[in-house]
Formats: structure tokens, C-alpha cells, sequence
């Protein structure tokens, strides 16, 4: 290990305090990062990492704290921007690079930002210069190839470099040539496999002093890779461990909060006998095989941590995402998955409500009306023509009925709250009395009340009969709203909640837990 | 063969342009204005026009809106052309050359080669068809921008009207044609003018009373929410196209019969003006959506300026300001809108 004893750390915080309206996102939050260390920090969602991080990026301003960079104290708030000049970089999981531009111009739009437009560049220095750059850190990729050409992993690495080489540019005097670089679940989407080239990089950069704050859900990567962990749960330091030291179930607990009890997996619920949809061997993006069914008037939760898969479901069963499975019926009707479209989904009364509700529910420049009727305008052609009012009168019912406020069908949509937004697009699929209902992350960006209108509406159509199918990583809505839960991990369903079992606690457990992979091994420099 | 996911946004980002819908929460005069005021612009202008001393003597006679009305039907059916594949957010910059395409074939079949007037007609409308569809087969296929696809086939067809033409201009086409289109009159102006009117009146039934006009709506809004809700989005686009390449062609057709025959450039110098005209008639009538009679509207104010100011002794150089400035003064309207609906959307 390089830890330097003595050393000033390259990060402090102390006594953070932040929140948003009432709510607390971080109380007395501390943060200790030293040179040459690579520190894992966990929680599960909503626990405060992201709301540290963007006060760290300039993006928040602290309710109260302290903030010392390389032993030399800095004013909180740190102005937009004001990182990099501190010797700080981020990693977020989208990586922030232009996938359809050369790793080189990748590599050097950060410097090229701070120079005169007008400067000519040459590029024959800028490539053989980024092709050295590319080989001390062993990431073997072209300078020229473009950034959508690469592998998901050097995607990552290139981004990695890329933030190490402008850390390194700013020789911030703090700093003495250190730095931090956080990185937000850079291995959510990538395989299992090649995730040890990016911590042979991750290592290599703190090989010179800089350290590493290293966000993630999988235990098993962060027990690989990290020396320290520092957990927060509810917005609060609930402690920070020696990883040598650390189980995974140790971790679970830190984070969750309270010990783990034997799981039993048990036969599935008795609730409702008749399958309404049952799908074996479900493969899409992420998904490698997933079985599952659900049964009429039973809600299915299906969870995971992000890029388990979990996500792909809905899509995949309702034909909008290419995808294949060895068999899928739905009330009794086999129907081919690779065939499968949105049109005929509908028609056997699938409806799906995505989770993007801007991008793939509504259209808000139209009406409400507009927006609520869609499904059904068929319905209201009268002698060769629409009837508008009797469409604009059911959709003030409508909105009656599922209390969507205010109650004016032609106002544009856009114009309603987010979970006024929300509810339109349920009562909109709801209208057409589904037999399966497909949800995405239901009560994204929506507010307390409206979310529980939501999952009271979701329970009223299972309780007529229609089968629901909730995938969401909202474990304690899912813990609320769900008959069963299925937790995915890397692409298959690796257990099944039921009963007592559904508290958030334990769905939020089982997604980490069976996220690891059984013979995950210390690896051999950690020993 | 699965169509996957996501069309390109940027083509519904650019027929985003234009895109404007009055809150209820603004005052009932704004409004009305934003409704109305192309027409109320007409209205003002005419006025002005016939008081002013240059024109009052020439501009408000049966004559001067007998040429007025008439002599724009040809763009004015084009622009109801483009009004279709603009609705699903797809750009058809070649409906000016099947316009000329349409002509020339009506030409050459009818004076050169003898055809009877109606087969070439037919010939002249399966043609705009055939590029409707070839169109669309490209831009769904290789899932390409319209508005390149439709730059290079609308330049494609320039050079075949060049061939099939010898770059000559023909003369000559059948007198009935010439008679149906602009000789023979219902209250004084030429029946082209009824035709454009026809067709503007069909097109406005189907975008309002008709389902598939709300289908394109959402087509062009939002084609992720319009596939899952089950809309077959590439046929409605398909269509789109197809009924485009139609009218451009009965465009063409009526272009031979207004002026007797058919040249080979001429036509393109009427896509700008069916631009204008569709971009400005998306501020009104129905604000924020490319609309028939919005469209239909903004040629005959257009018109009306021009002939007023020819009038007035302008040459030729004002059509060009007119049009030109009624693009960009139309898209630069319709993002102002846009930027005051958010806002008040963002005040809610």
C-alpha cells in the first residue's frame, strides 16, 4: 500500500451539512481521503453519495461544512467548475464523452477549452502525444478510432485517462501534484469480466499519489479494489472500515442498517392461480435469461442494481426493445417474442407505462386531451368524424377519476406537475382496462402525494384482476406496492421476496448481495 | 424485419420549429391574436393597399383579386404539399421538383408524344407517387435525415426533367387543360383557385375529424410515445411522403395548365415560397401546428403584399424579400412563442 503516514490528506470534509425543502440529504457528513488510496463510498439510493459529490463538483451549496484540500482549507461553495482548478475529477457512469469523435479529440477537448480559439493546434503533437499517454497507462486503444468503435470497458478507461491526464495538468499548488478522482459506478453497464483492466488503471493512478473515490453497489468490486470504505445511510457517516476487515455482510448491514436474517426462499405466493403472463428464458441488452411469471390480480416487483437487467423487462415483454425468449404466453396465447410489436402487445391488452414519461409517455406540447384519448380516438369517430366534445368530456372524467389536477383537458401538458404529468399517462393506459400492466419506475420525479394516488391506482387494477409487472429500483416502493419481488443479478433472476420478506431492508440486501459473485476472491495484492 | 427503438430526434427537434400552443392561463385576446392574427395581418395589408394613393386605383378591383387569388394556386397547392410530411416532422424539399417533373411529363407526353391529355395526367400523378415512396423507402430504411434524402432526389429529379425535356420548354399542352385550370371561372377567378381550396378543405377535415390526423400529430411530436401506443409510425411517414409526392404532382399538373406547358427550372423557384408560406401558416389558425388552412392563409397574405407593392412599382426583387423574410420572421415568431409557453408552463 502507498498510504504516506504523516502526509496531509488530499481531502477533508467535515461536518457537511445539507438539505433540500424539510429534507435532509446529509447531516455532519465526513470524509477523509488519503494520498495514494483508493476509498469506497457506499449507500444505497438516497443516502447522500450523490448529493457529496455534486457539492464536491460546485453544483450544491452546503447548508454548513469544512473542506480542506491537501491540509490547505477551501471556502465551501466551491464555484462550478472551481474542481478542477483544486485537483479534483468525475467520472460519472455516462462517462461525458462524444462518442462520435476520435479518442483523440476526446483526450484533448479539455485542454483545447482553456486556449485561445484561434490557436492552431497541431495535430500530429496532440497524436503522438496522447498516444504515449495511452500506453503509460496500458490502455491499449488507437488515438484515431472513434469513441463508438470501442469496447464499453476502454470507453471507460479512455475517460479515466482522460481526467487523470487533466488532473495532472493543473499542478495545483494545494496539491503538490496529487488529486482526487471520483468515479460514479463507472462499472455499472460493463461486463464482470473486463472490469480488472479498469482497476489495473485505477491503481496505476494512485501509484503517484493521487487517490481514488471509488462509488459503487457492487460489493464485490468495491472489496476488490478499494483500501478504505466510508458508508452513509440516511445521510449520515454510519462508519468507515478497513476493507481487509470488512464481509460483505458486514457492508450489507452498514448499509442497510440492520442485521440480515436467514433468508428462505420460498415457493411463490398462493395469490391468484391463473398465469396471466409467463415468459421463459427472457433475453434482451442486458437480460441473459430471465423466467418469470405473473399471475392476475398479483403486482411482481422486478429489481436489481442498475445495469442488472431489471430495467430491460417491461420493453422487452411489450415488443419497444429487440429481444428474444424460448417461449411467452399470455393468457393462454403463445405469442413469438422476436415478433412481437407494440401494436400487438396492445392488442392482446398489454400496456406498458415507460419509465421516461418526456421522452416516451407523453408529448407535451399537445393537449391533455390529446395525450389521454390516443389509445382510443378510434372510439370516437361518429358518422366520419371525430367528435371532439364527447372526447374532451371523457377526458375531464378522466381526469375526474384519477384526480389529475387541474382539471383542464386542453391545457397543453406540458403545463401539468410532474405527477399530475404521471397520473395522465396511467389514466391513459389504465382507460383501456389492461389485462397486464408493465410498469417502469412509476413514480419517478413525482411528488409524496401524488406517488401514493400512483400506487393505490396500480393496486386497484390489480385488485380487478390485471396482472402488474413493476420494475423499479425504488425498493421501498416496491416494498409498498408488491405481491412478490424478483431481484435480477448480472441478467437472471437470482432470488425471489415474498411475504415478510418485502421490507425495503431486505429487497434493498438481496440486490447487493446477490449481485456479488459467490467465489469472488480477495485478489492476491490485498493480502 | 424489427424496427428497434428510436428515430433520430434531431428531425423532430427541427420541426420543432413552429411548434406553439396558447395556455389556457393567457388572456383571451392573446389568443385570439395568435389565432388570428395572420389573417387580421391580411386584412390590414388589403386595407392598406387599396386606401393608399399609389394603389387605390388599381388594387381593389375584380380584376387585381381575380389575379391575386388566382395566380397562386400553384404554390399554394404545393405548400399543402409540404404541409403533410412537416406535420410527422419530416422535410420533403423535393416536392418542387416533382412539381416540374409532374409538369414536364404532362408536356412531353401530351404535345410530343401525342398522348391524350388524361393518360398523361395519370402518368404525371404515378410519378409523384413513385418518389413519395422512394423517398420514404430511403429515409426508413437506411433511417437517414429526410431533409438530405429529399435534397439529393429532389435534385436527382431536376436532372431527369432536364433529360426527358432536352432542357427545352414545351408548349402547347391540350386546351381542356388549360380551360379546367384557369380559363373557365366561378365568381371571376380561375377554377385552379377552387382546387387549391378543395384540397386544403380535404386536408383540414383529416388533420382535425379524423383519427389519422391526430396520429400524424403525434407522429411528428413524439415518435416514441406514438410507437407505444401502437401507431406503426413508419407507415404513417410512409404515407406522409406518398400523399406528398401526390399533391406536388397535382401541383405540377396544374402548373402545366396555367401556363400552357412546361420549363424545366422554373417550378424549382417556388419551393422557398411553399416554405414560407408553410412555416407562417404554422403560427396561426391552429399556432404551434402545420396546418392546411394556416398555410393556405399565409400564400394569400404573401401574395397580397407583393401585388401591392408591384403596384406600387417594385420589381420583381420584392418577391424575394417577401418570401425570405417571411421564413425567418416566421420560424423567429414561433421560437418567441415557444420560449413565453415555457415560461408560463414553468410558472404552473
Amino acid at each position: 500500500m502507498t498510504v504516506a503516514h504523516g502526509a496531509p490528506l488530499n481531502l477533508k470534509l467535515t461536518g457537511l451539512c445539507k438539505s433540500f425543502g424539510g429534507a435532509q440529504a446529509l447531516s455532519d457528513v465526513n470524509l477523509e481521503v488519503r494520498p495514494g488510496e483508493i476509498l469506497g463510498l457506499l449507500g444505497e439510493n438516497g443516502s447522500g453519495k450523490s448529493t457529496l459529490i455534486k457539492i464536491l463538483a460546485g453544483f450544491h451549496a452546503p447548508d454548513a461544512g469544512h473542506l480542506e484540500i491537501g491540509g490547505v482549507p477551501c471556502e465551501l461553495p466551491l464555484a462550478p467548475g472551481q474542481f478542477r482548478k483544486l485537483g479534483m475529477q468525475f467520472v460519472h457512469q455516462d462517462l461525458g464523452l462524444v462518442h462520435s469523435l476520435s479518442v483523440l479529440e476526446n483526450l484533448v477537448i479539455g485542454e483545447l477549452a482553456t486556449q485561445h480559439a484561434l490557436r492552431r493546434i497541431s495535430w500530429k503533437a496532440e497524436r503522438c502525444r496522447a498516444a504515449e499517454v495511452l500506453e503509460k497507462y496500458n490502455v491499449d486503444v488507437r488515438p484515431t478510432s472513434r469513441v463508438d468503435s470501442l469496447a464499453p470497458v476502454e470507453q471507460a478507461l479512455v475517460a479515466i485517462v482522460r481526467a487523470v491526464e487533466d488532473m495532472g495538468r493543473v499542478r495545483s499548488a494545494h496539491l503538490r501534484g496529487a488529486g482526487v478522482l471520483f468515479l460514479d459506478e463507472p462499472t455499472a453497464f460493463l461486463p464482470k469480466e473486463q472490469v480488472d483492466r479498469l482497476f489495473a488503471l485505477i491503481r496505476q493512478v494512485v501509484g503517484t499519489g493521487a487517490s481514488v473515490v471509488f462509488v459503487s453497489h457492487d460489493l464485490d468490486e468495491v472489496r476488490a479494489i478499494t483500501h478504505r470504505i466510508t458508508v452513509l445511510r440516511n445521510g449520515r457517516n454510519v462508519g468507515t472500515v478497513e476493507t481487509k476487515e470488512a464481509s460483505i455482510d458486514d457492508l450489507v448491514n452498514l448499509i442497510v442498517g440492520r442485521a440480515l436474517t436467514d433468508e428462505v426462499h420460498r415457493g411463490p405466493s398462493q395469490r391468484g392461480t391463473a398465469s396471466a403472463l409467463s415468459v421463459r428464458n427472457l433475453r434482451g441488452r442486458r437480460l441473459r435469461g430471465a423466467t418469470l411469471n405473473v399471475r392476475a390480480g398479483e403486482v411482481l416487483g422486478v429489481t436489481g442494481l442498475l445495469g442488472s437487467g431489471f430495467e430491460d423487462v417491461p420493453y422487452l415483454l411489450f415488443g419497444a426493445e429487440p429481444g428474444t425468449a424460448e417461449a411467452l404466453t399470455v393468457f393462454d396465447a403463445d405469442l413469438r417474442l422476436v415478433e412481437l410489436t407494440p401494436r400487438q402487445a396492445l392488442d392482446r391488452g398489454i400496456a406498458l407505462i415507460p419509465g421516461d414519461r418526456q421522452r416516451d409517455g407523453s408529448v407535451g406540447s399537445l393537449s391533455a386531451t390529446e395525450n389521454l384519448m390516443l389509445l382510443v380516438l378510434d372510439r370516437y369517430v361518429h358518422t366520419g368524424a371525430l367528435r371532439w366534445r364527447k372526447l374532451r368530456d371523457d377526458a375531464g372524467s378522466l381526469m375526474e377519476s384519477f384526480d389529475i389536477r387541474p382539471r383542464c383537458p386542453e391545457l397543453v401538458y406540458s403545463s401539468f406537475s410532474g405527477g399530475n404529468q404521471q397520473k395522465a399517462v396511467l389514466a391513459k393506459w389504465l382507460q383501456a382496462k389492461p389485462r397486464v400492466l408493465l410498469l417502469h419506475e412509476p413514480t419517478q420525479g413525482v411528488d409524496v402525494g401524488a406517488r401514493l394516488t400512483i400506487l393505490t391506482l396500480i393496486r386497484e387494477a390489480a385488485a380487478e384482476g390485471t396482472a402488474v409487472l413493476c420494475a423499479s429500483s425504488d425498493y421501498e416502493q416496491l416494498a409498498q406496492l408488491c405481491d412478490r419481488v424478483l431481484v435480477i443479478a448480472n441478467g437472471e433472476v437470482a432470488w425471489e421476496l415474498t411475504g415478510a420478506q418485502l421490507t425495503k431492508e431486505h429487497i434493498t440486501a438481496q440486490c447487493l448481495v446477490n449481485a456479488t459473485v459467490p467465489a469472488a476472491a480477495v485478489p492476491a495484492w490485498q493480502q | 424485419m424489427r424496427r428497434s427503438a428510436l428515430v433520430t430526434q434531431s428531425v423532430q427537434n427541427l420541426s420543432r420549429i413552429g411548434d406553439r400552443r396558447t395556455p389556457r392561463g393567457s388572456s383571451w385576446l392573446g389568443g385570439v391574436a395568435a389565432r388570428y392574427g395572420l389573417l387580421i395581418a391580411w386584412a390590414i395589408v388589403a386595407v392598406i393597399f387599396s386606401v393608399l394613393p399609389g394603389t387605390s386605383a388599381t388594387f381593389p378591383t375584380v380584376n387585381n383579386l381575380a389575379t391575386i387569388f388566382g395566380s397562386q394556386a400553384v404554390v399554394a397547392i404545393l405548400t399543402l404539399a409540404l404541409v403533410v410530411p412537416l406535420a410527422a416532422s419530416d422535410y420533403d424539399l423535393s416536392v418542387a421538383f416533382v412539381l416540374t417533373l409532374s409538369s414536364m411529363l404532362v408536356a412531353v407526353l401530351n404535345v410530343n408524344q401525342h398522348w391524350p391529355i388524361l393518360a398523361a395526367m395519370a402518368v404525371a400523378l404515378a410519378a409523384g407517387v413513385f418518389v413519395g415512396i422512394i423517398n420514404a423507402a430511403v429515409i426508413l430504411f437506411f433511417r437517414i435525415d429526410s431533409l438530405i434524402v429529399t435534397l439529393g432526389s429532389g435534385t436527382f429529379i431536376g436532372g431527369i426533367v432536364l433529360l426527358i425535356s432536352n432542357t427545352n420548354t414545351i408548349s402547347g399542352v391540350s386546351p381542356s387543360l388549360v380551360r379546367w385550370v384557369i380559363i373557365n371561372r366561378f365568381l371571376g377567378i380561375p377554377l385552379e383557385f377552387y382546387y387549391a381550396l378543395a384540397i386544403g378543405a380535404a386536408m383540414w377535415y383529416a388533420f382535425v375529424f379524423l383519427p389519422i390526423g391526430t396520429k400524424l400529430l403525434f407522429v411528428g411530436r413524439g415518435r416514441s410515445v406514438a410507437r407505444l401506443s401502437g401507431i406503426n409510425v413508419e407507415r404513417i411517414r410512409l404515407g406522409g411522403f406518398i400523399v406528398s409526392g401526390l399533391i406536388s404532382a397535382l401541383a405540377g399538373i396544374v402548373y402545366a395548365g396555367t401556363t400552357g406547358g412546361a420549363d424545366p427550372t422554373s417550378g424549382s423557384l417556388l419551393l422557398l415560397p411553399a416554405f414560407a408560406a408553410a412555416f407562417l401558416g404554422a403560427t396561426s389558425i391552429y399556432p404551434g401546428r402545420f396546418n392546411p388552412i394556416g398555410a393556405l392563409a399565409a400564400v394569400y397574405f404573401l401574395v397580397t403584399g407583393i401585388t401591392g407593392f408591384q403596384l406600387l412599382g417594385a420589381q420583381s426583387y420584392v418577391q424575394d424579400l417577401f418570401y425570405g423574410g417571411a421564413l425567418v420572421i416566421a420560424v423567429a415568431l414561433s421560437q418567441l412563442a415557444r420560449g413565453r409557453q415555457a415560461l408560463e408552463a414553468g410558472k404552473g
